[in-house]
């Protein structure tokens, strides 16, 4: 009953959102008052309903009811309830309506905070809104329907793809859908801003606050794929740049892009019709994600048996969405003209630049992406485009972005003082050289470009605190005065700080564990010894440990740091090897001990019969854990600046009372 | 001013364009580079006998794995097993830990160099779900007139 209530309040919410998509439309090009109020009540309604479907859903695998198709295909009896309620999500039919709950979601917030909306664009972000929504909600009917009864309703049910069966994973989903599925919002407001013809400082303004909701929940989510892949497919590497990794990465590199373009359109009247193209841009690459993850068509690690049916729908979603405002755009575009004008050397300049690399970083990583996919359309062969495709053009890309970036704050609107801004990075540029050096010539096995890495990232980082010394103006006023002044920092600058910041510890992580990562694989027996990076590896046994519902093969290794004496600092790594009993499925489970230098990391394998020992993995991987320390800046920089009471349009200011001034009682 | 906003919008245009041409550069670089072509089993074998493949070339190999194939070789961290597109199958060699959705009759894509006959693997993938079945397997498959389209049997 509960089901059939969830089915039927999708059916339901989806003919709200088509009404929703065009009554209040029309209304709005009539300036027919009632036709426009249908809008915001229709997607709070519309957003409720979804919570029911979804709910309903929720329910059914809660409750383990396999009469549920789905439930039966992706839950059983003995997950545990964390499973049960991420296995909502950890499929295909239920994570398109986790899509559809949070486009609604979104548009649902908009319709209930955004009272200082100019109405006609309040109401025509609704409508955009609400058409994607159309969309996506008869996709979810038409092919993919979650609620789907089965008769007679087995026993048991197949339990979920035990890889998924992991907290990292459970939250990435959501996580990556409200940054993906948010950047659907920046969409509607570059398309009711050119349906509108109007793009001032306002609507600038609007769209910011959501562009960097997007970006901070995005770079959450994909931070935390990462971190999954990292540790749960026993590889030791974080990054593979396989195409449902670059489905998410591309969204990203745009969202980045449109985060600082936004500024130049609110600031400074300028590149208005540019951030236009790039919020368009960046849903449109979320919405080719989705495509490429939901249609199969392209080989990767993560695909999903798929319906081909399920890709063409999607397709042309995609066509008549992207398509649509691009179209519009093309019409409405040329007549945005912005007022402000600005020397190549400005901070405009340097956040055009910044937009620059990053779009074509975008545009490079798509092609790759696609590039197999072309090929085997015009029949020439199948060819996978690998990692070193994508390191060869994205990084070179990303050096002159990092040099840029250290720069750009520091240079004034309109017209920048280049030389000024480079005196003001000397001590910046002398700690980079040397660090660079010290780098190249300590550590063995350095290799020129690794240093090189590691100076980039000292290079952005002091330069971030230098701009926050200049703020602050440390050391040029007494202390308590900088202190004072730290404090009145506005939160948005902020959050550019910890951004940046973030950056530049993460790519130190990221060159460090590329360029220095230590491997070791063999064959040990029990009381065997490997020595890997400077860590004494000594395996001590082998045991079957029962789990929840599944078998472990654990490991049991002591690890002592060479050099070290006694037993005392030593300490254990347990990796696992998980055999699940419904899916007769196995899983590893790499034990990492992450320290400030970098992760010891092992994983257990095989036994080989002949020697009676087990095949080892073990790695130690340099500064890994800076790479997920900066992730988590970033998005903290994002949550502070969203905190900024300048990003909430038409909240007032909040009073400043000097001290001195209270009127005396 | 009327020309000198002309000209620096000019500036900006040719600077993007340089941009853009030395972008064009790196990126057809790279992929001259870096495209691995796929083969199935078959193919590996007539085109190696027909020189039209070397040794030095990187490629992707796709099939089933030979049910009872696998086998421990070497130190025992060295996995030898039999690739097939149930026409012709190949000798595959991987150093390492395979991939956990690794088994025997189960579709796999390798990565690597064949040499002497036997294909030693960098790279071993398997999918994160056992119905999936890579689509270069299929195409490796449907080549050698083997394709069944799979039922979802459990």
């Amino acid at each position: 009953m509960i089901v059939e209530t969830g089915h039927f309040a999708l059916i339901l919410a989806l003919f709200v959102a088509a009404l929703q998509g065009t009554l209040p439309m029309i209304g709005a090009h009539r300036r027919d008052q009632a036709l426009m109020a249908i809008a915001a009540p229709a997607a709070l309604i519309q957003l409720a309903l979804v919570i029911v479907a979804f709910a309903a859903l929720t329910y059914a695998f809660v409750t383990s009811d396999f009469s549920v198709l789905n439930v039966v295909q992706n839950s059983h009896t003995d997950k545990p309830m964390l499973y049960k309620i991420s296995g909502v999500w950890g499929n295909h039919e239920g994570s398109m309506l986790l899509w559809a709950l949070i486009l609604s979601l979104y548009g649902g917030a908009i319709a209930a905070f955004g009272k200082n909306l100019r109405p006609s664009l309040k109401v025509r972000v609704l409508g955009v809104q609400s058409l994607i929504a159309t969309g996506i909600l008869a996709f979810i009917l038409l092919t993919s329907n979650p609620f789907t009864r089965v008769v007679p309703a087995p026993i048991n049910g197949n339990s979920l793809n035990p890889l998924l069966q992991d907290p990292g994973l459970a939250f990435h989903p959501p996580l990556l859908y409200l940054g993906y599925v948010g950047l659907s919002i920046t969409f509607s407001f570059a398309v009711a801003a050119l349906i509108e013809g109007r793009v001032d400082a306002a609507w600038a303004r609007w769209v910011r606050p959501w562009t960097l909701a997007a970006w901070g929940f995005l770079t959450a989510g994909i931070s935390l794929g990462s971190w999954w892949a990292y540790y749960e497919l026993g590889w030791g590497g974080w990054w593979f740049w396989d195409p449902v990794e670059n489905a998410s990465f591309m969204p990203w590199l745009a969202a980045t892009a449109l985060l600082h373009s936004a500024i130049v359109s609110e600031k400074r009247d300028s590149l208005k019709s540019w951030t236009i193209f790039l919020a368009i841009i960046a849903f449109g690459l979320s919405l080719l994600g989705t495509f490429l993850v939901r249609s199969g068509v392209i080989t990767s690690v993560h695909a999903f048996a798929s319906d081909p049916t399920r890709g063409v729908f999607i397709l042309l979603l995609l066509v008549v969405t992207i398509g649509g405002a691009f179209a519009l755009f093309a019409w409405r575009g040329p007549s945005l003209k912005g007022s402000g004008l600005f020397q190549p050397i400005s901070r405009e300049g340097g956040l055009l630049l910044n937009n620059f690399l990053l779009t074509v970083a975008a545009a490079s990583v798509l092609l790759g992406t696609l590039y197999p996919l072309f090929i085997d359309v015009l029949e020439l062969g199948k060819v996978s485009v690998g990692a070193p495709y994508f390191e060869s053009v994205f990084i070179p890309m990303m050096i002159p972005m990092l040099m840029v970036m250290a720069i750009a704050p520091f240079l004034k609107w309109k017209r920048g003082d280049f030389l000024g801004a480079t005196a003001r990075l000397k001590i910046a540029l002398i700690i980079t050289i040397v660090g660079g050096l010290l780098t190249w010539s300590i550590i063995d096995r350095a290799s020129a470009f690794a240093a090189f890495g590691m100076a980039l990232a000292i290079w952005l980082f002091i330069a971030v605190l230098t701009e926050l010394a200049e703020r602050i103006k440390l050391f040029r006023v007494p202390l308590i005065e900088s202190g004072r002044r730290l404090l009145r920092q506005p939160r948005a600058s902020w959050g550019m700080t910890f951004a940046h910041a973030g950056l530049a510890i993460m790519v130190a992580g990221m060159t460090a564990s590329s360029a220095w990562r230590v491997e070791s694989i063999q064959v040990m027996k029990f009381g065997d010894s490997v020595t890997v990076g400077g860590y004494t590896y000594t395996l001590k046994d082998v045991r079957e440990v029962p789990g929840p519902n599944y078998i472990a093969t654990r490991g049991t290794f002591i690890v002592t740091q060479s050099g070290a004496s006694g037993e005392d600092d030593a300490l254990t790594l347990y990796p696992e090897k998980r055999t699940y009993k419904t899916r007769k499925m196995t899983t590893t489970e790499a034990a990492i001990h992450p320290t400030f230098l970098g992760d010891l990391y092992a994983v257990v394998g095989d036994k080989d019969e002949k020697s009676g020992g087990y095949v080892t993995r073990i790695y130690f991987n340099p500064l890994v854990s800076w790479m997920w320390t900066g992730a988590l800046i970033m998005v903290l920089g994002a949550g502070i600046s969203l905190s900024d009471r300048r990003h909430r349009v038409g909240a007032p200011a909040k009073s400043k009372i000097v001290p001195g001034s209270v009127p005396a009682e | 001013m009327a020309l000198k906003r002309k000209h620096r919008r000019l500036s900006f245009v040719a600077l993007g364009l340089l941009a853009l041409g030395a972008a064009a550069a790196l990126i057809l670089t790279a992929f001259e580079d870096n495209i691995v072509f796929f083969h199935s089993p078959t193919e590996i074998q007539e085109k190696f006998a027909a020189n039209e493949l070397k040794p030095a070339q990187r490629l992707r190999i796709g099939g089933l794995v030979v049910e009872g194939s696998v086998t421990k070789t070497g130190d025992g961290a060295t996995t030898r097993f039999k690739v097939t597109d149930l026409n012709k199958s190949i000798v595959v060699e991987y150093r390492g830990i395979l991939p956990d959705l690794f088994r025997e009759g189960q579709g796999i894509v390798a990565e690597g160099h064949y040499n002497n006959n036997v294909f030693t693997a960098r790279e071993v993938l398997a999918k994160h779900d056992e119905n999936y079945m890579p689509p270069e397997v299929a195409a490796a498959l449907k080549k050698s007139g083997q394709w069944k389209p799979a039922g979802k049997e459990k």
